[in-house]
Parts: structure tokens; sequence; C-alpha cells
């Protein structure tokens, strides 16, 4: 039954998508954003991620759906109608229905959703789940691979967050300058 | 025609996730306002993420917390990946949303067109 309540939100998220493409107010595209990332969560919380469901609720509806309000308060609030841009759309239909019609035929090579013997749930993972817990002594396994088996990645992910917020302070301090 | 029913059910959000991908991507390359560009590509990416997700679920597992008597848990590593990923995402976002607020303060627009036409001039 799950995987029936994952394929309707799914759909629901491709409506979303639609939606999104034909709307020209910023302000409503924005706020579905954050629409879509609350549907996207309960997705993952159904596909048993819990951990991912709730970074995704409260970083892609929280955090992205305020930066964006920002950025539109700071810029402007719809977009203007486009000329006709006929072969802008075609090129971006054949490329985008391309790369779909590719990797529609990649996944049928691809083993079920939820089935347990597929090459991915055989190596490295069983170890983290049978062993993980007792070696770090946190029951929250993707904790445990997170802060510990893979720390230097979580370390990474620090710096690039951290450079981030440098390049952002960067391109929006006023240095000098006392037009504020 | 329960075969036909069990391979659709096993592949449909394969399937969806790659017509978000395209949706993503279409945005990304037709729509001129740099906004709606940055929203496409944030489209992209959460398909990306549904199908990672989708492949480290297991039917009848719990949740990757230990939990007396479960028998399987679903594949904790494509959630750690993801975690990270979604993490990155904002980053990148948010350099993007700043170079935009940028780009209005010097041009004077976000559409892509004027942009470039005033490029030109």
């Amino acid at each position: 039954m799950e995987r029936l309540h994952v394929i309707v939100l799914v759909i629901l998220l491709i409506a979303l998508a639609v939606t999104l493409i034909r709307l020209r107010s910023l302000l409503a595209i924005a706020i579905l954003t954050g629409v879509y990332s609350l549907i996207m969560a309960v997705v993952y919380t159904l596909l048993d991620a819990v951990d991912v469901a709730f970074t995704e609720a409260v970083v892609g509806a929280g955090i992205t759906l305020t930066l964006m309000l920002a950025a539109i308060s700071l810029t402007t609030r719809s977009e203007t109608k486009p000329g006709k841009r006929t072969k802008q759309r075609a090129v971006g239909a054949v490329t985008a229905l391309a790369a779909g019609m590719a990797l529609i035929y990649a996944t049928t090579d691809m083993p079920g959703l939820g089935d347990a013997d597929a090459p991915v749930h055989l190596h490295v993972a069983p170890y983290y789940i049978e062993v993980g817990p007792i070696e770090t002594g946190v029951p929250n396994i993707v904790t445990a691979i997170l802060a510990s088996y893979r720390g230097f990645d979580t370390l990474g992910e620090v710096a690039v967050i951290f450079t981030a917020g440098i390049s952002v302070m960067a391109l929006l301090w006023r240095w000098g300058k006392d037009d504020r | 025609m329960i075969e036909v029913l069990t391979y659709i059910t096993e592949h449909a959000v394969q399937w969806g996730a790659v017509v978000l991908l395209m949706l993503g991507l279409y945005i990304v390359m037709t729509r001129g306002n740099l906004i709606k560009k940055v929203i496409g590509l944030n489209i992209f990416q959460t398909a990306v993420f549904l199908l990672y997700i989708s492949i480290g679920y297991v039917l009848d597992g719990a949740a990757p917390i230990v939990l007396e008597g479960a028998e399987r848990y679903s594949n904790p590593l494509p959630h750690v990946l993801i975690l990270t990923a979604i993490v990155v995402s904002v980053a990148t976002t948010s350099l993007a949303l700043a170079l935009i607020v940028r780009i209005q303060e010097a041009y004077g627009s976000i559409e892509e067109d004027e942009i470039l036409e005033h490029g030109e001039t």
C-alpha cells in the first residue's frame, strides 16, 4: 500500500511542477515550492527516510522559501511576459525529452522499488546496520554513519556551507559605501 | 495483467523522478527569469534525491533506527548521501539568489533577454 501512496504523491508533485512552469507570479511560485518541499518530505517519510524527511521539511520548505521570499522582495514580484522564444522552447523540450527517454530506458534495468535483494542492499549497508549501533553507541544508524563513519564527508559539507556563506556576504555586504 | 501492474508499481516512482527531472531541465532551459531558473534547478535536484531515496527503500523494512524485533531496515547509505546533498543544495541556492540580487542592482532586471540587451548597448 505504501508504494501506491508514494505514487499518488509523486503524481501530485509532477502536477505542482507543471503549475510552476505556467505561473508568472514569482510570489506564488515561491510559496508553491514550499508546498512542493513539504509533499516531498511526506514522500521521504513513506519511503522510511525519516532523517531526510525532516531535513527537507526544515531546509527545503523553511530556509529555501525564506531565501526566495527575501530575493523576490529585493528584485521583482512577477516574471515579464517573454517574447516568442519558440526556438528556445523547442530545443529545451527536445533536450529534456531525450534525457528523459534515455533515463526511462535505464530504469528497465533497475531493481523494483522495495526489492530487498537488490545489489545496493547486499554490500556495505548490512555492516553499518549490524555493527554501527554497537560500535558507535548511537541507535540512529543514519546519524552513526553521518557523524562517525563518514565524518569527513560532513566536514566537507560544513566547508561548502561556510564558503557559500562567505560568498553571499561578499556579494551583499556594501563595503565602505554609505548609501544604506 | 497482474504482472504488468506489479511492474508499474515497482517502477512508477523511478519514472516519476525522471519526469520531475525533465520538467526541471525544461524550466532551466526555457525560462528567462533568473529566479525561475533557480526554482527549476531545485526541482531537478529533488528529482535526483527522490530517485536515490527510492533506491534505499526496502518493502516491510523499518526506518534505519534500531528497533526491537525489526528484521529489516531500509538502506541508510542513500539517506546519508541525500542529507548532505540537501544541505549543499541550500548553500548553492542561497549563493545563486545573492548573485541574482546583485544582477538586479547592476542591470535593473532579472530577465535574461533584458540583461543581454543591456550588455549590447
